[in-house]
């Protein structure tokens, strides 16, 4: 994540601008959006709130959507429940103002497969889009330190718990760690003696958990806002 | 005594009726709750009581004006004229049947109480603005004149019905006292309640009503204040500062950034602003002061993620001095913009990583400054029988790694 600066862009195996939907109801920011990506993106469309952006990308499609956690309308949520049932293959990139997990957590188990905050560069930006349309997940170090919290081994597992689903493993742990200290997934994979794909689909399973885990700690922020 | 009874004042704030109790409650120290209930009982007790009031009422001077009622309705001529003209046929006439019914009782309740009216009347018509306001929106219901019309029919058969039982009660009261009737007396006095029940009831209601609407938009009037002083004292100065040193980017980023910590720690923590105490008891508490601190005197961002806590002992202190110490060393020496603080709470081990992406160092070749300073690191976790590891290539930034084996586990 925060490399962005230092180390080369890598563009998406497929080659081509991924195509960018953007939706944001700050003016400001969608500008500064526009600008930082430029070229190296397609911009498919912007809509600033939640039904209009809905009905706009089920129409286009795009490969990422940048989506704004707090959005009129029911929030960044109320788009991820709009088009995630019918159209899986876009991918969404939630942007919040902070990366505290409760603002982010329940979009992430919506169905977004990452999140950054409004603060980030505009490389660290462009890669993030990129890695969300390769498929990858885009971990923060604070939102793996989340994981790890949530996913605390508490003695021996709760009963009831799926250890597929409701547990890491220790390799994930290792990953998760070492992005919470600030690791870049190719940092990781050197400290590893793994490559960076590697990192990349430990991360992805990772997410898979955090979204489909039943873990107390991950279903309680959403209940805690009366979302479910 | 005479300059204290001149100092007394009516308070619009603390007031039920004329805000005699509240004035005397202040004055003497006697929580006015107290002060009201003597009063009433007094009032039941002997009529004059109620007199006494009104005269308070039209001496003592409402805070913040300069005179009393009394010296405006002194020159009421009209009004006195009136009242006398009105009141003094219908106290002739209550003496003379409550004597003539044997129930001398009434009468003796009678001439205070017909004075008072009286003197109310005065107090009504000579009131100052804000008096009459609360008169005419809190009491006039209570006699009928609402000025909204409104509701008046209701208000003339509830009259109606509540002179009629009431009569009826007091008959019952007054056979009562002279026959001998067992239950006379009782069945007598509950129609006299439920007259004033019927009477008075949707008065009293509707301004118990008020009474609380008033309560709640006080207490969010204090709430709109309070949050107002927090805004003003954080948000608008920094922001006032941000202006001023506008032409400084690496100023602006700094008190931004500060101020958005510390608003987070206000929104979301319960912490008020400014008021972040110096001694944690918290691990993440002390992680969190420490990101602070660094940020603010040092204007680097300091990136903290934390899973899991507990509390502080001395040994975890002293790996939270160590940290900072790292902290400080990476943005004097790297030349970084950010520091990672990354701190997990184990079941047996604390572990803190501080990492920068800095120009780095070799860790076997480092000035003797330095050297130093790792020494101050490696020695303050020692003593307590922790570890600090230093890792770091020239180009490559450095970690501080410490651990320190918990002396409470978590059971």
């Amino acid at each position: 994540m925060t490399d962005g600066a230092q180390a080369p862009v890598h563009r998406p195996a497929s080659g081509g601008r991924p195509r960018i939907f953007l939706v944001e109801d700050h003016a400001v920011f969608r500008a500064g959006v526009r600008a930082e990506l430029g070229d190296a993106v397609e911009m498919v469309g912007e809509a600033d709130e939640a039904a209009a952006a809905v009905e706009l990308i089920s129409e286009r499609l795009p490969d990422v959507v940048l989506l704004d956690v707090h959005l009129p309308g029911g929030g960044g949520l109320a788009v991820l429940r709009g088009v995630l049932p019918h159209h899986p293959e876009v991918q969404f990139l939630a942007l919040s103002v902070s990366d505290a997990p409760e603002d982010v957590i329940d979009v992430i188990r919506a169905g977004a497969r990452g999140y950054i905050t409004k603060t980030i560069s505009g490389p660290e930006l462009l890669q993030a889009v990129y890695r969300v349309a390769a498929g990858d997940a885009v971990f923060s170090p604070r939102l793996a330190g989340f994981v790890l919290d949530a996913f605390a081994q508490g003695g021996a597992p709760a009963p009831g718990l799926d250890p597929e689903l409701d547990q890491l493993s220790p390799r994930e742990r290792e990953v998760l760690r070492l992005i919470a200290r600030g690791y870049t997934y190719k940092e990781v994979g050197r400290d590893l003696g793994i490559s960076a794909k590697t990192v990349e689909s430990h991360v992805s399973s990772v997410l898979r958990k955090l979204q489909l885990s039943t873990r107390h700690e991950l279903t309680r922020w959403a209940t805690d806002r009366r979302l479910v | 005594m005479g300059g204290k009874l001149r100092s007394l004042r009516r308070s619009p704030d603390n007031r039920v009726l004329g805000g005699v109790c509240g004035a005397i409650s202040r004055e003497t120290g006697i929580d006015a709750m107290w002060v009201r209930i003597g009063f009433v009982l007094l009032a039941i007790a002997s009529g004059i009581m109620v007199f006494v009031y009104a005269m308070a009422w039209l001496l003592i001077p409402m805070e913040g004006d300069s005179g009393n009622i009394y010296s405006r309705a002194i020159s009421d001529r009209r009004g006195i004229r009136t009242i006398a003209a009105i009141l003094l046929p219908l106290l002739i006439a209550v003496q003379f049947i409550t004597s003539s019914l044997h129930v001398p009782f009434i009468g003796f309740l009678g001439w205070p109480t017909f004075l008072a009216v009286g003197v109310i009347v005065l107090i009504w018509r000579n009131a100052g603005d804000s008096e009459k306001a609360f008169i005419d929106e809190d009491v006039m219901p209570l006699l009928g004149t609402d000025r909204h019309g409104k509701g008046r029919r209701w208000l003339i058969a509830r009259v109606v019905l509540g002179v009629l039982v009431g009569a009826a009660g007091i008959a019952v009261l007054v056979e009562g006292h002279t026959t001998v009737a067992a239950l006379g007396p009782l069945g007598g006095a509950v129609l006299v309640i439920a007259a004033a029940v019927v009477i008075f009831g949707p008065w009293w209601l509707s301004l118990v009503r008020d009474l609380i609407a008033e309560r709640q938009a006080r207490a969010l009037a204090e709430e709109r204040a309070q949050m107002a002083a927090h805004v003003h004292d954080s948000v608008l100065q920094t922001l006032a500062l941000i202006q001023r040193s506008s032409d400084d980017p690496q100023q602006v980023v700094q008190l931004a950034r500060a101020q958005e910590r510390e608003l987070r720690a206000w929104l979301f923590e319960g912490r008020p602003p400014g008021a972040i105490g110096e001694d944690a008891t918290m691990l993440a508490e002390g992680v969190g002061l420490l990101q602070r601190q660094v940020e603010a005197d040092h204007g680097i961002a300091v990136q903290v993620v934390m899973v899991g806590d507990c509390p502080l002992d001395d040994s975890l202190r002293a790996v939270l001095d160590a940290a900072r110490e790292a902290t400080v060393n990476a943005a004097k020496w790297s030349g970084a913009d950010q520091v990672s603080v990354y701190a997990e709470v184990e079941t047996d081990t604390v572990m803190v990583y501080v990492r920068d992406r800095g120009r780095g160092f070799d860790p076997d070749d480092v000035p003797d400054d330095r050297q130093g300073i790792t020494q101050s690191i490696e020695a303050r976790v020692a003593r307590f029988g922790g570890s600090a590891v230093v890792r770091s290539a020239p180009g490559e930034g450095a970690e501080v790694q410490l651990s320190m084996p918990r002396r409470e586990r978590v059971r």
